[in-house]
């Protein structure tokens, strides 16, 4: 097991058997328990050989926010989609919407999203996210009511397969409000 | 659109109208459709003016109101119910429309267009609803990526049943209803010792003797109360410079020195 020339297929079982994003240091930490030492570069030598090796098949490595994942590649998930089709993968626009502005502003408070939506932000939904991990609290704002300030994690990027936030679609321009004051007289 | 210059088509806006907008109406049949699916009042403003292809600018504020109100009027008879931040809306509407209908004085002419402050809300929720609906189309998680895993899926755990025959059911309500109260009234103790009183005390000792060792300060009688009492009424004591306490490195005994201060 030691023999260097198998680091592929043990960073290929970590993956396989791990069923979550894993990060090069803390597959270090697993092959360094067996007393195999390596450095992260040669673990990310093998990551690559692994891409090689998955090329032509149905399964890609994956980098994520939170590390590296095996996973069935996107233009075979119409096979799966039937067997895990549960109300869990629809999401209301309503959610998607509460996540964008989060993700957008963060930290916001829910009355920030709600000067947005111009709708109340219910508290299903914010329990939705929270429950999906696709938020977390990470302080209160410093006004009266103290409101809990909210922000993605990288479980939100995980599951939207980006590695960071700045790999989400660009947020529209903002008009200059100059504009549109200029436009609105003009008319 | 098209742009054709023939006179007798009626102008609007500047442009000619070749022919009646097919929406000019929208037939409550079609709007059904998207009731559940909007997201907010906003979302139905924006479906209302995208509907009717015109720029947010150019928002009609009278005819938007109309629409909105009829939209509004279909999802009461539908039984669907209704949030609130939807009566806002059209509350905010009417105000707007009606401001409109208003003629500004000269003074006034500075003034915003009272159309404004909607016109930037529903210019900022689009760009987050564009964006929203960029992030729903990306590939996720359990819906068009799988993980290719050994590692077992998390089962839920079954909700354990409730097995329970009525006897026990009305056995197990009688002895509730039967079960003598536990509850009782609280009661304050008024603490024994006072804080007050043995400041007093120290301050009466520290008259005579210079200084004491802080056991003198209470009865071992007293036990943990009488420490606490005793330690309190020595912190007040050297807060208010009444005293030092002092302890020497090399032993664990507490002196009180008195400052000659404020005693009488």
């Amino acid at each position: 097991m030691t023999d260097l020339q198998n680091l592929p297929n043990i960073v290929e079982s970590i993956l396989f058997g791990a069923g979550r994003p894993m990060r090069l240091s803390e597959m270090k930490t697993l092959m360094g328990s067996q007393n195999i030492e390596v450095d992260l570069p040669s673990i990310k030598v093998a990551l690559n050989s692994l891409e090689e090796k998955y090329a032509d098949s149905s399964i890609e490595i994956k980098e994520v926010a939170s590390g590296f994942r095996m996973q069935v590649r996107e233009s075979y998930g119409d096979f799966l989609y039937p067997l895990w089709n549960d109300t869990s993968s629809r999401l209301s626009k309503a959610l998607m919407e509460t996540v964008s502005i989060i993700a957008y502003k963060q930290p916001v408070t829910r009355g920030d999203i709600e000067d947005i939506r111009g709708v109340t932000v219910s508290t299903q939904i914010i329990r939705s996210l929270l429950d999906r991990e696709w938020i977390k609290v990470t302080g209160y704002r410093d006004v009266p009511g103290r409101p809990a300030l909210y922000e993605t994690t990288k479980n939100f990027l995980n599951d939207l397969n980006l590695k960071s936030i700045n790999d989400l679609p660009a947020l529209p321009e903002a008009l200059p409000a100059g504009d549109t004051l200029d436009q609105l007289e003009a008319s | 659109m098209k742009f054709q210059t023939q006179l007798e088509f009626p102008q609007f806006k500047g442009e000619a109208l070749t022919q009646l907008p097919d929406d000019l109406f929208i037939p409550p049949e079609a709007l059904e459709i998207y009731l559940e699916d909007f997201s907010g009042p906003m979302d139905v403003l924006l479906y209302l003016i995208q509907k009717r292809d015109i720029n947010i600018l150019d928002l009609d504020i009278s005819e938007i109101t109309d629409q909105y109100i009829q939209y509004i009027e279909l999802m009461d008879a539908l039984k669907i119910e209704l949030a609130a931040d939807y009566l806002v809306m059209a509350a905010t509407l009417a105000q707007i429309k009606s401001r409109m209908l208003i003629p500004q004085s000269e003074e006034e002419e500075e003034e915003q267009d009272p159309r404004s402050e909607l016109i930037k809300r529903l210019q900022e929720y689009q760009r987050y609803k564009t964006a929203s609906e960029s992030i729903s189309n990306l590939p996720r998680i359990d819906r068009d990526l799988f993980l290719a895993t050994t590692a077992l899926p998390k089962f839920k755990e079954p909700e354990a049943s409730i097995n329970i025959t009525p006897q026990e059911l009305a056995t197990i309500f009688h002895e509730v209803t039967t079960r003598p109260k536990f509850s009782s009234h609280h009661e304050i103790h008024f603490e024994e010792l006072s804080t007050q009183d043995r400041i007093a005390l120290i301050l009466s000792i520290l008259s005579k003797r210079n200084v004491i060792q802080f056991f003198q300060t209470y009865q071992k009688k007293e036990g943990k109360q009488g420490v606490v009492v005793a330690l309190l009424a020595s912190l007040d004591l050297a807060k208010d410079g009444h005293l030092e306490l002092i302890q020497n490195k090399d032993s664990n005994q507490l002196y009180l020195k008195s400052t000659n201060r404020g005693v009488h």
